[in-house]
């Protein structure tokens, strides 16, 4: 599929329907079309991490980051989702754009590092659950998953205050993580019954280099 | 489920399950779509690829005419070949059927086009 311009992708990602009941403890919040437009448009771009790549998608949800990764020109991606209401408008999402090369596996990320999906990707692409209360430290867990399934490039979004944190783990784990640009979003306006009270948090783009691993 | 996808799914996650792959593959409903031949995408998919899961996945959508059962040497500068592996990874979509844990027995089914590898916790 030919390499689409920044809009045109956002256009399409405007398309993507999001979670018909979001579950909280899931952290069910859809990465917003610009933003998720704008990562892998720059992930291309800059690093030629998409185009004809095999690409995973951790925690994918409705498939905003699958299904835009296609768009850009990825050749394959596999999404794992654990929830089997999101794999479900996962898979209308991808029936109706008609795309042949997105597919979802439903599993629990953090088992997969176990599994033969391990170095099996070039390029691993995620928004995390940030980790709340109950599963703190989530996306983190999620990263290092990241880190062992990519052999080239893992993207991901995180909190800017666990910058420092993130960047000293990164190292242990053996990649080069490098802050591609600060985002402010609005996680809260996500969820429809949530709307008083809700202000932006603020996140970093990241790019870790797996290459040496 | 492309066959692709099939070629890295094992069930080693469940306690007591030392290899867990290949996983026994039925097909009830499948569906055949087109997409792009990228020659170099499957060279480089070579050396992930565990030729016996892939022969036993030829036989069960009856392509072993197209698939030897060993790998064949130099297969990356056989184009036909090439084509026809793509065709068998990435063109054949199975949308209804089960994958069977080798040593214990127990039952992923494949509902809508996608494998649900999903564990309870008693089983892992
Ligand atoms: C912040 S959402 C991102 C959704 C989608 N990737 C996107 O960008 O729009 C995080 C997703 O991770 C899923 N998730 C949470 N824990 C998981 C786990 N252990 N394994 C697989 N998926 C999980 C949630 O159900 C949710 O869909």
């Amino acid at each position: 599929m030919a390499r689409l311009k920044l809009k045109k992708i956002e256009e399409y990602l405007q398309c993507v329907d999001g979670f018909v009941k979001p579950k909280i403890l899931l952290e069910q919040y859809p990465t917003p079309p610009h933003i998720a437009a704008c990562m892998l448009h720059h992930m291309q771009s800059q690093y030629e991490d998409l185009e004809g790549r095999f690409v995973c998608d951790l925690g994918c949800g409705c498939g905003m980051l699958s299904i835009g990764a296609v768009l850009v020109g990825a050749h394959f991606t596999v999404g794992f989702e654990v929830d089997g209401d999101a794999v479900d408008v996962y898979r209308t999402n991808v029936q109706e754009m008609e795309l042949a090369n997105v597919e979802c596996v439903r599993a629990d990320v953090l088992q997969l590092p176990q599994t033969k999906w391990a170095k099996a990707f070039d390029t691993v692409v995620m928004n995390p659950p940030f980790g709340t209360k109950h599963n703190a430290g989530m996306d983190m867990r999620f990263l290092e998953v990241g880190v062992k399934l990519a052999t080239t490039a893992v993207y991901s979004l995180h909190k800017t205050s666990t910058r420092t944190y993130i960047q000293r783990k990164c190292q242990e784990w053996g990649a080069r993580g490098k802050v591609l640009a600060e985002l402010r979003y609005n996680i809260d306006a996500c969820y429809k019954f949530h709307k008083r009270q809700s202000k932006d948090i603020e996140v970093d783009f990241w790019r870790f280099d797996v290459s040496d691993n | 489920m492309k066959l692709s996808t099939y070629n890295f799914l094992t069930s080693m996650a469940i306690k007591g399950v030392k290899v867990g792959y290949p996983l026994k593959l039925t097909i009830n409903k499948k569906e055949v779509v087109e997409t792009e031949f990228n020659a170099t995408f499957v060279e480089r998919l070579l050396p992930k690829l565990d030729w016996s899961a892939i022969y036993s996945a030829a036989q069960v959508v009856e392509l072993t005419d197209d698939i030897p059962a060993v790998q064949p040497e130099n297969i990356a500068e056989n184009e036909q070949l090439m084509q026809k592996l793509h065709h068998l990874l990435f063109e054949i979509d199975v949308l209804d059927g089960q994958l069977e844990c080798p040593e214990t027995g127990r039952v992923f089914p494949i509902t809508d086009g996608i494998p649900n590898m999903l564990l309870n916790e008693d089983e892992v």
